[in-house]
């Protein structure tokens, strides 16, 4: 089965999984090649988030074991080792200005499966 | 500093940056905290010391010229000359030229190995020279002498002496009492005081040696620092023909003018009514008047209360109002324990209405009551000494009104003058916040010492404006955990969800998730990965494991009392063996499993529920373990079966989830083997049956738990122990500690005692009943998850390569197991 289903504007789509694998309101981590990357549902809102499984304050690929939610709207993602949080919009970390923002990816979904997008250009 | 301080003061002041400000000084660096100077040994460097870097001067528009001080002073011309050859002219000239070190005029201190006590660069000196010296003494017993002496000790310097010229430490602040509780407790940490000493020579050829004193007697020394006071710099002034006293220091008025009117001195260097104020506060307070009155507003200097605090290697020293009033014009309260070293001398007007001032030693928590009491005249309780030694049993009298009673003009934070009613009208402006109170008044910013009465006001304020202050959880829900828990019992809410619909607005966050994840185990005991809670868990919960450093997780069977049979270690063995795992022995009686992966964690508890283990819980926020010592089945000093009944307890409350984790202990004597008074509940057998001690807790800040109720038998200790967890379960805020709890709980030990044992409120029933449905309803968690194939999916780390571990997992070896590779 490829995983590969389109090509546009240099983003590569690739099957992640189906929406009821991933937790409601949680959060799982995707294998695409040698990369990891944390898919998160955001059921109650009916949206999607993708950003690198990598918390770059330790360097540990925990993110997907995090907590998800809100801060005055704005969705995020709490590492699991020491609470760091990171816009799940830009990436940024919320909580410590002074920490490395992390990457994040587009999500859509087609028939109950979920896709990844990925920048073309670099994928390994 | 007070220089500082007066740039900071006067910039604050000019509405329009008209003002042209030029600042000269000696020092090679900008203004630097010479209160904090013995910290450079303790590991602060000069830039940590300094009061704004240089950057500061620039961007409001000071020229500062450094290491060029000014060496004349042209009064006529009104203008002055620099030592590398400036000169400038001025409107007005603020003399902050500090002090000197005075040194006594003893022959030989010009001997290597001897030196003061007062710049960076002295301090410098000192840290080069010290490696080689054995034996350090410092000349001066005052404030400053004894910062010296630890100065020596942290250098490393462990034995050092200190000399004192009279008959105690810190003529000028404390009594001869008070010195000999001082000099006890510094001998402890290995200071050699030596009072009544005077120094005659300093011995050696080129190189110090030893000291001679007048009394014949003499010391061997390497290192030898003298601080032994200190010298107004009035020499420029002197120069210029100021009027300057004649044991020093540059005769100032009450506005800080000097014989000159366009000349001012502050500091140090200012003689005012013919003292020299040595202590920042007041020079603080010069500054403020200076640059008042230079930009037009009348504000006098009329003396300054020599109050202050101090902690001095670790020991606190304190001394308020006049700690000297004479007996016939006061009657006083002492307190001296020597066992602990604390010292606390009171005195009052003889009537007894007023404090006059006192001495603090040991224990200087009191000090910033006290003082506001001193100064604002507050009337004093019926019962005096309550005020230093707080109310005591039996009768209840009020030890005083506390910060909330002191009048509106009480100066709250001495180091910037900030008063009570200015910080309490900052609070109504909106700011009700310690950090937002800061950056309103300044109040707290200097030395800290205020920052516990500022956080009264903040909340007396508050309070008197009829908020109610409740800590709301996060900004998805606006109770506090107490309320949310009641709603969700009234409700009969069983999931976050349903939570959030209800009671809350927006999504959730990590804050309030784990918070109404323990409330719904703790009032409803279901599995907790049921009903979509699987997500809202915190990390470890969600998956039932420790996670430690590189993503792996660690396992703890639950070992009741820390007793387990060969053939269960075998077993723990071999699941250790057979899964890579590192194993140690835990604080608690148990064994930890570390480094497993995500995905192994279902097949190891298989192995080890068929064996006859449960879970742990070790990773929720919930019964640990029941430590215990071995008791009367083996111990000839066991008094009862302290391991059957740490069993019993342990069974019966495992899995219980409440605000924070919770540990217990039981001793079978009074030997207390298992620390049981360590505990959030630790039991302790008697002649009679058990006593029943709770709110004790380790960790960071150790306390004793408390004894609720002795002698009692086994049945009741349970009750109340039923009673005693519902009660702190329904009432706690999230991730309070039995102990933290308790502090806060208004009324203390006797209002629990009240409710857990006198039945005051009414709900001991209800309580042991919640308790007993909790205790019916519990199932191994871990059993559940084994036996589901669809909870057992979740337990992958690739959703869409399940089994395949992360490979950037790492070990490495040490002392033949395994450890994390460490993080950057």
């Amino acid at each position: 089965m490829s995983t590969t289903i389109a090509t546009e504007n240099a983003i590569t789509w690739f099957y992640a999984c189906n929406v009821q694998d991933v937790p409601a309101n949680g959060g799982v981590c995707v294998k695409y090649g040698e990369e990891q990357i944390a898919l998160f549902r955001f059921a109650r809102r009916n949206e999607w988030y993708a950003s690198q499984n990598e918390c770059p304050h330790r360097r540990q690929m925990a993110l997907s074991r995090g907590m998800t939610g809100t801060q005055e709207g704005e969705p995020k993602i709490a590492c699991p080792f020491h609470k760091k949080t990171f816009s799940l919009k830009d990436g940024r970390c919320i909580s410590d200005p002074a920490e490395c923002a992390i990457t994040t990816y587009p999500v859509r979904i087609e028939n109950d499966r979920v896709y990844i997008g990925v920048d073309g250009a670099s994928e390994c | 500093m007070v220089s500082y301080k007066f740039c900071e003061k006067i910039i604050s002041r000019l509405t329009t940056n008209k003002a042209e400000i030029v600042v000269f000084g000696e020092e090679p660096r900008p203004a630097y905290d010479r209160v904090h100077l013995s910290e450079f040994f303790a590991g602060k460097t000069a830039e940590d010391l300094l009061m704004a870097p240089a950057s500061w001067y620039v961007e409001n528009n000071i020229r500062l010229h450094l290491g060029d001080p000014v060496q004349q002073i042209d009064r006529t011309a009104k203008t002055v000359h620099s030592y590398k050859g400036i000169t400038e002219s001025y409107d007005y000239l603020v003399m902050a030229t500090g002090s000197a070190a005075f040194v006594p005029p003893i022959p030989g201190v010009d001997k290597k190995g001897v030196f003061i006590y007062r710049t960076i660069e002295d301090l410098e000196l000192m840290r080069d020279y010290a490696p080689r010296a054995k034996k350090g003494v410092v000349i001066g017993g005052g404030l400053l002498g004894l910062e010296a002496a630890k100065a020596l000790l942290d250098l490393g310097i462990a034995n050092t002496h200190v000399i004192e010229f009279a008959p105690r430490l810190m003529p000028r602040q404390i009594d001869d009492s008070g010195s000999r509780v001082l000099e006890n407790k510094l001998s402890q940490l290995g200071l050699q005081i030596h009072t009544n000493k005077n120094t005659s020579a300093i011995l050696g050829e080129d190189t110090i040696t030893g000291l001679q004193f007048a009394d014949d007697s003499h010391l061997d020394a390497d290192m030898l620092v003298i601080s032994a006071g200190i010298k107004p710099r009035d020499e420029l002034a002197k120069l210029c023909g100021l009027e300057t006293g004649h044991r020093g220091g540059i005769v100032v008025n009450e506005q800080l003018q000097t014989t000159d009117p366009f000349i001012y001195a502050i500091g140090e260097c200012a003689l005012y009514n013919g003292m020299i104020y040595g202590l920042v506060a007041p020079g603080y307070e010069m500054a403020e008047v200076v640059a008042s009155h230079i930009t037009g507003t009348q504000k006098s200097f009329t003396g300054f209360d020599m109050s202050t605090k101090l902690k001095l290697i670790g020991v606190d020293v304190a001394s308020f109002g006049d700690p000297f009033v004479s007996a016939e014009h006061s009657r006083s309260v002492v307190f001296e324990d020597t066992m602990k070293g604390v010292y606390k001398r009171i005195s009052i007007t003889p009537d007894g209405k007023h404090l006059l001032g006192g001495i603090l030693i040991g224990d200087a928590d009191a000090y910033n009551m006290l003082l506001q009491t001193a100064r604002n005249k507050v009337v004093l309780p019926p019962n005096p000494e309550d005020v230093l030694l707080g109310a005591r049993g039996g009768s209840s009298a009020d030890a005083g009104p506390g910060v909330l009673g002191l009048p509106d003009e009480a100066v709250i934070c001495s180091c910037e003058s900030i008063s009570k009613g200015a910080i309490c009208a900052a609070v109504e402006a909106g700011n009700e916040t310690l950090d937002a109170v800061k950056k309103c008044t300044k109040a707290g910013t200097c030395c800290g010492g205020c920052v516990p009465m500022v956080k009264d006001l903040i909340t007396g304020t508050m309070k008197a404006q009829g908020k109610y202050i409740r800590n709301v959880i996060c900004e998805h829900f606006a109770y506090s955990r107490q309320e949310l828990l009641d709603l969700i019992h009234l409700k009969q809410i069983y999931s976050f969800d349903e939570a959030l619909d209800h009671y809350g607005h927006g999504d959730g966050c990590e804050v309030c998730k784990p918070v109404v994840a323990s409330i719904l185990a703790s009032l409803w005991n279901d599995l907790i990965l049921d009903k979509g809670n699987d997500t809202v868990q915190d990390s470890n919960d969600r998956f039932l494991a420790n996670i430690q450093k590189g993503g792996t997780y660690s396992v703890v069977p639950r070992i009741p009392g820390g007793e387990i049979t060969p053939a269960r270690l075998l077993v723990i063995a071999q699941v250790a063996m057979k899964y890579n795992l590192y194993t140690k022995i835990t604080g608690g009686q148990r064994i930890d499993l570390f480094g497993a992966h995500l995905s192994d964690l279902p097949d190891i508890w298989e192995e080890l529920i068929a064996a006859g283990f449960e879970s742990g819980h070790a990773y929720g926020k919930a019964l640990r373990t029941v430590k215990s010592c071995v008791g009367s089945t083996w111990c000839r000093f066991g008094l009862h079966d302290s391991v059957s009944f740490a069993i019993q307890i342990e069974e019966r409350y495992r899995g219980l989830r409440a605000p924070h984790k919770l540990k217990s202990a039981v001793s079978g004597c009074i030997r207390e083997c298992a620390e049981a008074q360590s505990k959030d509940f630790g039991i302790i057998a008697t002649e009679k049956g058990w006593n029943l001690y709770v709110c004790g807790n380790g960790g960071s800040k150790p306390q004793h738990a408390i004894l609720l109720a002795s002698d009692l038998d086994s049945e009741t200790c349970i009750r109340y122990i039923d009673r005693f967890l519902m009660f702190y379960i329904k009432t706690a805020d999230p991730l309070t500690r039995t102990a933290t709890w308790l502090n806060k709980l208004d009324g203390g030990i006797t209002y629990l005692r009240n409710v857990v044992v006198n039945d005051s409120l009414g709900i001991v029933e209800d309580l042991e009943k919640e308790m007993q449905a909790l205790v019916d309803k519990y199932k191994c968690e871990w059993k559940e998850v084994v036996e589901s194939p669809e909870l057992r999916k979740r337990f992958n780390h690739f959703v869409n390569a399940p089994g395949h571990k992360d490979p950037s997992i790492q070990f490495e070896t040490m002392r033949e197991q395994k450890k994390a590779t460490d993080w950057k």
